[in-house]
């Protein structure tokens, strides 16, 4: 195999031992690079690469006649930021309701396939996995049939007075749930859903179910035993399923454009429409940026505060 | 104990009855409701497949028809847009999954300087805005003067592929038991046979899971196509044009189409699973 003079075939564990301590040769020092050269190399050129690339032209000045040219030109970020700061918060706020209706939602649902399911457990596996593989874009646009002026969910969200609730609150806008806020919640936190569930029940899975019982013949109460041993014990899943939902709910533009109005355009639609539209490059490298760098900030502090730093 | 019992079953008889299951099962109901929300979609998508639509959007029940089902390529581009989707989630399938476990190997397996470093550049992808991908992705496109297409969404679909076959086979290969190759290679296979024998077959469900998530994630990609296509169009762009120019029945016949066939293959994997783990034991 290698260069060096192999003795005949070790016969018995004399000549395993030889053989064991004996440097590896340099040939199979470096299988490990050769292994990783051309994915790594796919990444740093189309993945990283490009983001270098962005960065450049976030501080060009130009036009797409004229071309555009490296100018230093920070202005374009505090331009950028000043026009659309409504949309950033906007992306934050409804991610983060987003995130939070997924935790909700999804956690009974995790804690139902982990523990409860039985021997349905697969069943109810395949029915929350099996829609992702359906296209996304027509169960989003799915969501304008239930969600439709007059239509089944509007009647009787009207009917128990629902609705004066929410466009008080602002969420909708008179007797309509499509084009509004509530809307766009309703498509990104369907949208993310799998993405909390499938790490929630991972960590809910390796729970050992005698902890459960231990907590119970130690006198705690169900509720008491969520809140004190399984809760705490799932906090792994929780953080990768909100980074999951939180970080695309925010660059998204699909629920935005397909369920809202132009009263609901999120960052990513404004990123969107700079880069496809208005082909002003400059100003949709500097957003993303901004949405990068506000993301890669909320997450260090989201991580720091629920300290499980090994996660990431 | 006895006296515990005998109040709970007064206390069953009592009107709080109802109160007192809805208590213990509410786990259960929420649960159920949730899965009730991811699925209700997918019926809607299901039950308008057969609807007649007046006008062109399909966003009110009409009436019961099975036109779209006799001609689900009546509409102009939308089997084409189909085939190209297909065709693409195939390549990138196969490209990311070959350099995928590349990767996957040597992490799971060597230690070697630029480790952490390549685990970031793995995770990057995957913890990225897609937005941000894509727009950065096309202004090098754009800059190098490379025509946008069939090859720059493939290279695009192969890059944030990658680092999802990365973690599923890597996930496996790390829980793999050392011992099994050693054991090979005792028993004088060559690091070939070992490989091809023993690695590959533990290692595959591994690269089966990461094969199958890049599939679906390239064929139902929007974003990053979007920006990579140019004039190209794949299914879910195709999707995403008639949302604006009016969506044909045929659209929901293939979603219904595909849920189905995604449904039939878990299952059929599903029972293959549990065919092999019970043949295993006996």
């Amino acid at each position: 195999m290698t260069t060096t003079a192999t003795p005949a075939p070790p016969d018995g564990q004399a000549g395993a031992e030889v053989t064991a301590p004996r440097r590896t040769p340099a040939r199979k020092r470096l299988v490990p690079y050769w292994l990783l050269l051309p994915g790594i190399l796919w990444l740093i050129v189309f993945f990283a690469a490009p983001l270098v690339y962005q960065a450049s032209t976030s501080v060009q000045t130009g036009s797409l006649e004229e071309g555009f040219k490296v100018t230093w030109h920070f202005a374009t970020y505090w331009d950028a930021l000043g026009e659309y700061w409504p949309q950033f918060v906007r992306s934050v706020l409804y991610a983060a309701t987003a995130t939070v209706l997924c935790l909700l939602l999804g956690y009974p649902l995790a804690y139902l396939i982990a523990f409860k399911a039985g021997r349905w457990r697969n069943v109810v596996m395949i029915l929350v996995i099996a829609p992702f593989f359906t296209s996304f874009l027509i169960r989003t646009l799915a969501w304008k049939t239930i969600l439709a002026d007059g239509g089944p969910v509007v009647g009787v969200l009207n009917s128990l007075h629902v609705l004066d609730v929410t466009s008080w609150l602002g969420l909708t806008e008179g007797q309509r749930v499509l084009a509004t806020p509530l809307a766009v919640v309703c498509g990104l936190t369907y949208n993310f859903l799998p993405f909390m569930i499938l790490p929630l029940y991972t960590s809910l899975e390796r729970i050992d179910p005698r902890l459960h019982e231990a907590a119970g013949d130690l006198y705690a109460r169900p509720a008491t035993t969520f809140r004190r041993v399984t809760f705490p014990l799932s906090m792994p899943g929780v953080v990768a399923g909100t980074l999951l939902t939180f970080i695309p709910a925010a660059g998204d533009y699909i629920n935005a454009e397909l369920l809202g109005s132009t009263d609901q355009k999120m960052i990513g639609n404004v990123i969107q429409s700079q880069f496809l539209r208005v082909l002003d490059y400059p100003t949709a490298a500097a957003l993303s940026f901004l949405l990068m760098a506000a993301i890669l900030a909320m997450v260090t502090i989201y991580i720091r505060k629920s300290g499980t730093e090994d996660l990431v | 104990m006895a006296v515990h019992e005998t109040t709970e079953a007064t206390a069953a008889r009592t009107p709080n009855r109802g109160l007192r299951w809805l208590r213990r099962n509410i786990v259960t109901l929420a649960g159920l409701c949730t899965l009730g929300y991811l699925v209700l979609p997918n019926l809607v998508v299901m039950v308008f497949s057969f609807n007649k639509p007046n006008g062109r959007f399909n966003y009110q029940w009409q009436r019961f028809s099975t036109d779209a089902w006799s001609d689900p390529c009546g509409v102009a581009d939308l089997c084409g847009s189909l085939g190209l989707s297909l065709q693409l989630a195939l390549w990138a399938t196969l490209g990311a999954t070959v350099l995928g476990t590349m990767i996957a190997f040597a992490l799971a397996r060597y230690r070697f300087r630029a480790r952490a470093g390549v685990n970031t550049l793995i995770f990057l992808p995957m913890a990225m805005p897609e937005v941000v991908m894509a727009a950065s992705l096309a202004t090098l496109f754009l800059n190098m003067g490379i025509q946008f297409g069939f090859w720059t969404i493939l290279i695009a679909h192969i890059m944030f592929c990658l680092s999802f076959v990365v973690t599923a086979v890597k996930a496996r290969v790390m829980s793999m038991d050392p011992r099994l190759e050693q054991a090979a290679q005792d028993l004088y296979a060559s690091p070939v046979q070992t490989f091809l024998r023993v690695t590959l077959p533990i290692a595959a469900p591994g690269i089966a899971s990461g094969a199958l998530l890049s599939f679906a994630l390239s064929f139902d990609d929007f974003i990053i196509t979007n920006f990579n296509a140019g004039s190209t169009v794949t299914f879910p762009m195709f999707v995403w044009g008639s949302a604006q120019r009016g969506t044909p029945v045929q659209i929901n016949v293939i979603g219904t189409a595909m849920f189905l066939i995604a449904v039939a293959c878990v299952v059929v994997g599903q029972l293959a699973g549990a065919r092999r783990k019970r043949s295993k034991r006996s």
